[in-house]
């Protein structure tokens, strides 16, 4: 739950401004940019994402050193679990 | 220090310490507290302690949301889970917490729907795939995860959804470190400030720490070198005898924090008169409710919450190892009856909290050879 986790906006919904698609080291869901209203992101930025929400724009560079983070303190898998969203993810 | 050939810029990282233990000095004993349960995970996980001169001490604060929350509250919300057709869901960090009789998983076992989310918006997922049940979600967290369940609440309201609901346990960090510096047996020189709390709530929440409590704030990010950065700008306030709010997690921490994030909160969480922490007790106005605007969205104004009191045995000294005052392994209970397999106290319940973690880098290196390489 406190994992935050870098994606790169693939694609923002054509019906819904606050709904994106990111993808996290190849595994891509939904998540929600209703909390980046005062600094919406266009496809090709860097977010971090709490609980599917993102939270904040980062850098490319932050976002790599961010997974680097989450590897070293052993998160990785739960991270990406936690991006498939227990089968309620929307993955494409 | 294990991995130091992973870390980005070891080379930085040497030096670093290096300037730590040249402003440290020997005179004097340095307590810091890192106030974030990630950051607490971050420093065993890296060993951060055996580059760090021993005179420098770090205490492990309150920022653990899984470890304050009483047994009580996981009692109340499945005890509503057990009315017919709710699904009880709730993040996979909650689902081995101890209940009185058992943990969200184990009841799982016994036959209760308990699904596990990511996100509060995949329980209103859940809510809309399943319009004959009741979706029942159980929100934990600091303002990291609050304005997310805030503003899932307003979509719910806003698509008229009607089966579902939150059982809300969110609470705010600043309450929680006013009660720390409030205690009289606190001895604490200065704060590691949360990374991710304060990417909503930004630096300014945290000025009275400085000015009325005279106590330094650095709010870090969570790399290695990220903490030690902010360990030497907290020895540089300490030794000109100044106390600021400082910033070393620019990158990602806006001062103001996050506008709209705030504004979800606002528009659809108060604050409670007072709430119940593991370990600290009751604290005025330290959680958040859902306001009556929302409250066909309140699983407490929604169902019979029967309002469960467990109190913590006498034995466990989770109070004292929050502020401080004791290490984890003096408690009378660590590595004994309190273990991470049966926790007993709050701080062992998640590999957040401060026992937990002594418990699964420290105890366990005992009995290894040192690998540090770089002190």
């Amino acid at each position: 739950m406190c994992l935050a986790i870098p994606g790169k906006i693939v694609e923002i919904a054509s019906d819904n401004q606050d709904s994106a698609l990111v993808d996290v080291v190849g595994v891509r869901r939904r998540i929600d940019l209703g909390l980046l209203h005062d600094d919406r992101p266009v496809p090709g930025d860097w977010v971090l994402v709490h609980v599917g929400f993102a939270m904040s724009k980062i850098s490319e560079q932050d976002a790599a050193d961010q997974m680097n983070t989450l590897r070293m303190l052993g998160e990785i898998e739960g991270a990406m679990q936690e991006v498939k969203g227990y089968g309620l993810g929307d993955v494409n | 220090m294990r991995f130091v050939d992973e870390f980005r810029e070891p080379e930085l990282i040497s030096k670093t310490a290096d300037e730590i233990r040249r402003l440290a000095g020997v005179e004097r004993h340095y307590r810091m507290m890192e106030v974030c349960g990630g950051h607490t995970h971050a420093i065993y996980r890296f060993g951060l302690k055996d580059i760090l001169p021993e005179n420098i001490e770090l205490i492990h604060g309150p920022g653990c949301p899984v470890c304050v929350l009483p047994m009580g509250r996981i009692d109340d919300g499945l005890a509503i889970a057990q009315e017919p057709d709710v699904i009880f869901a709730a993040f996979g960090d909650m689902m081995r917490v101890p209940g009185t009789h058992g943990s969200p998983l184990e009841h799982k076992a016994r036959g209760m729907d308990v699904r596990i989310v990511y996100s509060p918006s995949d329980a209103l997922k859940l809510a809309r795939l399943n319009p004959e049940k009741h979706v029942m979600f159980f929100a934990i967290g600091f303002e990291t995860t609050a304005p997310s369940t805030a503003l899932t609440i307003m979509r719910a309201r806003s698509e008229g959804i009607r089966n579902f609901s939150v059982f809300c346990n969110h609470v705010t960090i600043i309450p929680a470190i006013r009660a720390i510096l409030d205690s009289p047996d606190m001895r604490l020189d200065a704060f590691i400030g949360p990374g991710h709390v304060s990417t909503v709530i930004g630096c300014r929440p945290y000025e009275w720490i400085a000015h009325n409590e005279g106590k330094p704030i650095v709010v870090s990010g969570f790399e290695p070198l990220d903490m030690l950065q902010s360990i030497v700008m907290l020895l540089h306030q300490l030794k000109a005898g100044e106390a600021k709010v400082e910033n070393q997690y620019k990158r990602v921490v806006p001062w103001e924090g996050n506008r709209a994030a705030l504004k979800a909160m606002a528009e659809v969480f108060q604050l409670r008169p007072y709430f119940e922490w593991r370990g600290l007790g009751f604290i005025s106005q330290s959680a958040l409710r859902i306001n009556d605007k929302y409250a066909e969205f309140d699983a407490e104004q929604r169902f019979e919450v029967p309002g469960i009191r467990v109190t913590d045995p006498k034995a466990a000294q989770c109070g004292e190892v929050l502020k401080g005052v004791l290490k984890p392994h003096q408690c009378k209970l660590f590595g004994r009856e309190c273990t991470p397999e049966h926790p007993i106290g709050a701080l062992m319940v998640s590999t957040e909290g401060s026992c937990a973690a002594y418990y699964n880098y420290e105890h366990r290196k005992a009995a290894m050879v040192s690998l540090s390489s770089i002190a």
